[in-house]
């Protein structure tokens, strides 16, 4: 750089500003050990060296590496998918890279943010700050009760420096003179929330003057308060969990584990048995489509009935962006589907099936998929892969698809399996999957029966008399349209979010605080020079400080008006001070 | 004629002027370049018997006083260079035209004109060159008017051509005022953030050029300047500076960014953080400019090195806006492109 590097303005003089890390630009004097390889550093204990290592973790260089290595480790976790965000996207991951999988895994780049390596990263660096912020704070407390510092020697060393020479007027000694124009000074400065000191000193008046001590609290409260967010996001874990359930239109819910919980991740300190028992009830959920061709869905809206154990039901809506609060839990839209009421039969006549049954939807039109699975037929276990179009199409191909979200022309089609469904020994089977390994498909593409095919109120036999299929219209139960539809809710309670939020905030003021308050010392000093007094003002930036020239020019300006408007000492000063 | 088809057409408009402003600046530059050469043409004849073409350290200092007073000077007492002036006023124009695009889409669409990426682009931009032209009153920063005005040619233009889409209904979870909140304090922390890469980058080619310079002092040869108009413009320190006091704004709305975008997540996904890709994209920007801060005052990194984080935090906004709304999986999938 070809002119003076602006910190050497605080290399100046020694100052006792902020405690910085030794390697801090505005850290002057002693080159701290951070300095690597220092050869003037004498032979080590171990004490020595924690002391060493402890410099070193705290030092600017060093949480700067830790920053951008924070930075660098936490992209893979958008480019792979994560576990927390996107458990599907991993299975498929999974499917497509058989072979890179396993080190991946080993590596940790499913769970990123949870990885070995990226705690440590983020671990070092908060006690890194800790360990900055620590000592500055206690450093900060006794410099906000300290005064100015004694004004420098020779003030013209300083890169904000003016100076004039005012006649003394008549009558006056030249001290005088000068005290007095130091008071106006002292005055204009206090005015202007500075801290002042008077040193004068054989017939040299001057004043010393410091202001933006709250740059360096903003600074320590933004540090405190981001260790505040790690603090609440790390307890309040424990204490957080959420659930998700699906709700069939008519259907309710019950807050409690085992009842209504299709999924449940309590924190590690949450008593799940002292769940409130609320319960919600969907009565009814609306969604408009866009016509064709956009046909996009919106203005999802769930109506429940929900009630309190013991108490009057309520009459609320839950929507997208408005989830509704139950005894501190958060309830969330988070889906909706078609819940196709299917009664099967078996080959005796005997209803063996009769439920709505949740379709995952697999498009923005809304084709979805779902599984049915019969134990108990009185003969063998039955189980169906369906399909549901709420407005059927045929594509070229022959296959069909749905060619938009509503209820315009529904269609359910099943493949149907005979066979051992795999419930039987206990293990844990997804509702949604099916697996066909221990089956004989005996409807559908490999079958000698093709799949099934039916509208609402419309019934199909299973081949070989083993009963029959039916899509039960739901307008004949008296309800609006021909299918159900389902919500799925997920339900919160974390209740370490306002604590975030309080010291997310607190972080923001605090920034605005550290970066836009300028620090600054000011100096005015006025030495009787015969017939007349040198003044002279200086201004020393703490920090960056793009105003200080403007600051320096400005007082000196304000000064020797005042000073023109009041020449005389005697009597004007006492009043005017404080 | 629909008011989006007006909004398109007024785009149009506006980009053909914004590359008008961008030749005129380009001229202004050269013209800077040919001025700088003649002064030292000039030198060169009358010190060939003094002995020495490279400028005395006084020379240097003296060019640098006079290029930040001239930084810092009021509108009415800045360079009378035509061109720049040319230049300014077809910015100004051209921001009219743009200011005109974006709310004719708002009305279009009846709601706020930034729900999707034609739509980000276009009103980023727009804060990008009404945030320039906010601080051409305070500093003479004419000198960046070629690359702003190139800058938006180059991302309105690609916007237009490949992110154009028709006005849509709002998706569900956009439905909120945060959408006006959040999104708009985004795209004015970017605008902030391009300005200081601007700066970062005129830093990092005048440092280059002081280097040479410092090394010719004394010397007999004249320093090789590819660049000869840096020699009319501040020093690396004052554009450091300036870029520095320009993200340290962005970073502050950035933040805000960051909480509005947790409250909003909280209320749109039951979860205030949830590391998706855009969030982590969003914290990472966050990071590297808090990287930024920390490295201008950490001893060896102040000047070139963090002049190149701003770069990186400017590359990484880019990023996100573009690969990562267009191609990454996640939940903010605004883009309103097909996948």
């Amino acid at each position: 750089m070809v002119s003076r590097p602006s910190s050497d303005r605080s290399g100046a003089t020694a100052v006792d500003g902020p405690l910085r890390p030794s390697d801090h630009l505005d850290k002057t004097g002693e080159r701290g050990a951070a300095d690597d390889g220092s050869p003037t550093q004498p032979v080590l204990g171990i004490v020595g060296w924690l002391r060493w290592g402890w410099r070193q973790l705290t030092s600017m260089r060093t949480a700067l590496v830790l920053l951008l290595l924070l930075a660098i480790a936490a992209i893979p976790g958008s480019l792979v998918p994560q576990r927390s965000a996107d458990p599907n996207g991993v299975t498929q991951w999974r499917a497509t890279n058989p072979d890179l999988y396993p080190t991946f895994e080993t590596l940790q780049l499913f769970d990123v943010y949870s990885s070995v390596w990226f705690s440590a990263i983020y671990i070092l660096l908060f006690i890194s700050l800790i360990g900055c912020v620590l000592p500055r704070t206690k450093h900060h407390w006794k410099a906000l009760r300290a005064r100015p510092p004694r004004t420098p020697a020779r003030l013209s060393r300083l890169d904000d420096h003016v100076e004039s020479r005012v006649a003394v007027p008549e009558g006056e000694d030249a001290a005088g003179h000068a005290a007095h124009a130091v008071d106006l000074a002292e005055a204009q400065l206090r005015s202007a929330r500075y801290r002042v000191e008077r040193y004068d000193r054989n017939g040299v008046a001057s004043v010393s003057a410091e202001r933006g001590y709250l740059r360096e609290t903003g600074n320590l409260i933004f540090h405190g308060a981001l260790v505040g967010v790690l603090l609440s996001v790390g307890i309040g874990g424990g204490f957080t969990y959420t659930g998700q359930t699906v709700i069939t239109e008519g259907d309710g819910f019950v807050n409690s584990l085992g009842l209504g919980y299709t999924s449940f991740n309590p924190g590690r300190f949450v008593d799940t048995e002292a769940l409130t028992p609320y319960s919600i009830t969907l009565d009814r959920f609306d969604v408009t489509y866009a016509p064709p061709p956009s046909g996009q869905a919106g203005d999802f809206a769930a109506h429940v009935t929900t009630r309190f154990p013991g108490q009057k039901a309520e009459d609320q809506v839950i929507e997208v962006n408005h989830p509704i609060t139950m005894a501190g839990d958060r309830v969330y839209l988070m889906g909706n589907g078609y819940a196709p009421t299917i009664t099967v039969r078996n080959g005796a006549g005997d209803v063996v099936f009769s439920e709505s049954v949740p379709f995952l939807p697999q498009s923005p039109t809304m084709t979805s998929s779902g599984v049915v699975k019969i134990p108990d037929t009185g003969g063998e276990q039955l189980g169906l892969v369906g399909f549901f179009y709420p407005t059927v199409a045929t594509l070229q191909s022959g296959a069909l698809t749905s060619a938009y979200g509503d209820l315009v022309d529904p269609r359910l089609t099943f493949f149907v399996y005979e066979g051992d469904l795999g419930i039987d020994n206990g293990d844990a089977r997804s509702v949604y999957a099916l697996d066909t390994d221990g089956m004989t498909e005996i409807a559908g593409r490999n079958a000698d029966t093709p799949s099934l095919e039916l509208s609402p109120g419309q019934t199909v036999q299973l081949p070989g008399g083993r009963g029959s299929v039916t899509f039960e219209d739901e307008t004949k139960n008296g309800a609006a349209e021909s299918v159900k539809r389902y919500v799925s809710l997920s339900i919160h309670n974390d209740s370490s979010a306002p604590w975030v939020l309080a010291f997310a905030i607190l972080a923001m003021v605090g920034l605005f605080t550290a970066l836009f308050v300028p620090r600054r010392r000011m100096w005015v000093k006025a030495t009787p020079d015969g017939d007349a007094v040198t003044l002279e003002y200086a201004g020393l930036a703490r920090g960056e400080d793009p105003a200080i020239a403007i600051a320096v020019a400005d007082l000196a300006r304000r000064h020797g008006r005042v000073l023109d408007d009041e020449p005389a000492s005697a009597p004007a000063v006492p009043a005017n001070v404080n | 004629m629909s008011f989006d088809d007006i909004s398109v057409l007024l785009l149009w408009t506006a980009i053909a002027i914004y590359t008008l402003g961008f030749l005129a600046f380009t001229v202004d530059l050269a013209r800077r370049s040919e001025l700088a050469i003649k002064a030292q043409d000039a030198k060169a004849r009358t010190l060939v018997a003094a002995g020495g073409g490279g400028q005395t350290i006084d020379e240097i200092h003296a060019e640098e006083a006079a290029a930040k007073v001239a930084l810092e000077a009021a509108p009415s007492k800045r360079g009378r260079y035509l061109f720049a002036r040319l230049g300014v006023v077809l910015t100004t124009i051209g921001f009219l035209f743009h200011v005109g695009a974006d709310v004719t889409r708002g009305i279009a669409a009846g709601r706020v004109p930034w729900s999707n990426n034609y739509e980000f682009a276009l009103t980023g931009t727009m804060l990008v060159v009404m945030v320039f032209l906010t601080v051409l009153v305070k500093y003479d920063l004419r000198f960046l008017g070629a690359f702003i005005n190139g800058l938006i040619v180059i991302l309105l233009g690609g916007a237009a051509l490949a992110y154009y889409v028709e006005v849509v209904p709002l998706s569900d979870p956009l439905k909120s005022v945060w959408l006006v909140i959040h999104v708009f304090v985004a795209s004015l922390a970017s605008a902030f953030f391009a300005l200081a890469f601007a700066l970062s980058i005129v830093q990092l080619l005048q440092s280059r050029r002081e280097r040479v310079a410092l090394a010719a002092v004394g010397s007999d040869a004249a320093p090789r300047t590819r660049l000869p108009f840096l020699r009319t413009l501040p020093s690396a320190e004052v554009l450091e500076s300036l870029a520095y006091r320009f993200a340290i704004i962005g970073f502050v709305l950035w933040t805000f960014t960051l909480i509005a975008g947790a409250i909003w997540a909280n209320d749109a996904w039951g979860r205030y953080w949830g590391f998706d890709t855009k969030e982590v994209w969003t914290f990472v920007i966050w990071v590297v400019y808090a990287g930024y801060i920390h490295a201008r005052a950490t001893r060896g990194w102040r000047g070139t090195r963090s002049a190149w984080l701003s770069i990186v935090g400017f590359t990484a906004v880019l990023f996100n806006f573009t690969i990562v709304n267009q191609f990454f999986q996640g939940l903010h999938s605004y883009s309103g492109l097909p996948s």
